[in-house]
């Protein structure tokens, strides 16, 4: 399946049709390439994703009514469905929402914990760091730049920027030119760039476990 | 709005039309023309508190209320507070001369381990606009820190900010610090912050959770009003 990432960031991916699968994994579109790669790498055909779009991740408070509805319109549909969300800025929202709801989710703060492993992050504890994932890096003036307003007004970005120390580049799969993208990206952001290798971290192992069901 | 207004002058302009020309320039981040304009002002003899309250806390109103409404982003808060910043920076000594009206006194904060302070820093300068006095102590702030502030600047109101969900749960831990030290009840305690909810707020044991600078300011009031009628009473 081709993949469209400005269609993953602003549109989400829909549900292939007509549906075998029983798992549903109802994720964030910024996970898509991942999680389509492990399904494609395991075989895992009984699990079917769809995707809201990524850039709910901008307004958090969007989320969970958003991963409500979805939840509530393929419910019927599936025996399981299973949300591939960390809390994401949702302050508890979200888990509280998918425990009223039966289903279950990622856990962690954000994507780029469970990415590095949430034990690993949290005990990097790195508040000065500023992190970009594979897709990020592919969507950052879509993400980063032009919400931030940094294409309109360059002069905000001490008031974005002035307390981060670096850029960290969390890679999913080993590419020189996303490293390339990665290292322009801290350039623009006037940061130092640190890159680390991380593969898929829990999202492979939490797909697994929830594959073996 | 500012593209048709490019040439007005401003000290032609009747009082009525400059506040209005001046509420239009802080909307659009004009910041020199704000800072022109309150000068003007202040040349025509209206009071600081005045030129503060009418132009600058105005126009921020309308600013506040389209970023709720999703008119207007984040940038263009940042520069319109820019602006607002710049005329506040001429009326700030002669507020203090002119003994404007005091509404309270709050400390606010970043929570340990959290380095955003846009919030916290809109924060401070409505609060500021709307006659509190603010001390704002800044980012990655531990329990020491706030209660020290708190102590020292003899203050009215604890407000804490966080923008991560990993950050957030520190202010329980200073509030839980409050209560041990026997102080919870000497201050109210307003918490703010992208991934915070009225949940979250109560079950920490804040007085009020604010999600925006302007309902932080009615909040505040209301408090301090409540303060004031105990003390009456």
């Amino acid at each position: 399946m081709d993949l469209d990432d400005t269609k993953l960031t602003h549109e989400g991916l829909k549900l292939p049709a007509p549906q075998k699968a029983r798992v549903l994994l109802l994720a964030c579109g910024a996970l898509a390439h991942e999680i389509l790669a492990l399904i494609r790498a395991n075989g895992w055909d009984h699990l079917s994703l769809t995707c809201l779009p990524a850039i709910l991740h901008n307004t958090p408070e969007k989320i969970t009514p958003a991963v409500e509805q979805a939840v509530l319109r393929h419910r019927d549909d599936f025996d399981q469905i299973f949300v591939v969300y960390a809390d994401c800025g949702t302050g508890g929202l979200l888990q509280a929402a998918c425990e009223r709801l039966g289903v279950e989710m990622m856990p962690g703060p954000h994507c780029y914990a469970f990415f590095e492993g949430v034990d690993s992050f949290a005990e990097h504890g790195e508040g000065t760091a500023f992190y970009l994932t594979d897709f990020l890096v592919k969507q950052f003036d879509s993400f980063v730049w032009k919400p931030l307003g940094l294409d309109r007004y360059p002069e905000l970005l001490p008031s974005y920027f002035r307390y981060y120390d670096r850029l960290v580049y969390l890679a999913q799969t080993d590419d020189p030119d996303l490293d390339s993208r990665a290292r322009d990206c801290a350039a623009r952001l006037g940061l130092e760039y640190e890159r680390r290798l991380t593969g898929y971290g829990d999202l492979g192992s939490a797909l697994t476990d929830h594959s073996s069901r | 709005m500012a593209d048709e207004d490019d040439d007005i002058i401003l000290s032609e302009l009747d009082d009525d039309e400059l506040v209005q020309q001046m509420q239009d320039d802080l909307y659009d981040g004009m910041k020199e023309e704000v800072e022109e304009g309150v000068n003007i002002l202040l040349e025509r003899g209206w009071a600081p508190y005045d030129v503060l309250t009418t132009a600058l806390v105005g126009g921020m109103t309308v600013v506040g209320r389209d970023f709720r409404d999703g008119i207007l982003f984040v940038p263009e808060v940042l520069l319109a507070a820019g602006a607002m910043k710049g005329g506040m920076a001429i009326l700030k000594p002669l507020l203090a001369e002119t003994g404007a009206p005091r509404m309270g006194k709050m400390v606010i904060g970043t929570v340990k381990g959290d380095i955003h302070d846009i919030g916290q820093n809109l924060v401070t300068m409505m609060m500021e606009g709307a006659g509190f006095e603010v001390l704002n102590i800044g980012i990655n702030r531990s329990v020491d820190d706030y209660i020290a502030a708190i102590k020292e600047f003899d203050a009215d109101i604890l407000g804490m900010s966080a923008l991560l969900t990993t950050t957030m749960p520190y202010m329980k831990v200073v509030i839980d610090q409050l209560k041990a030290d026997g102080l919870r009840d000497d201050y109210v305690v307003l918490v703010g912050g992208a991934p915070l909810n009225e949940e979250f707020g109560r079950a920490i044991g804040a007085d009020a959770y604010c999600r925006d600078a302007a309902v932080a300011v009615e909040t505040a009031k209301e408090f301090m009003a409540r303060k004031h009628n105990q003390v009456a009473g």
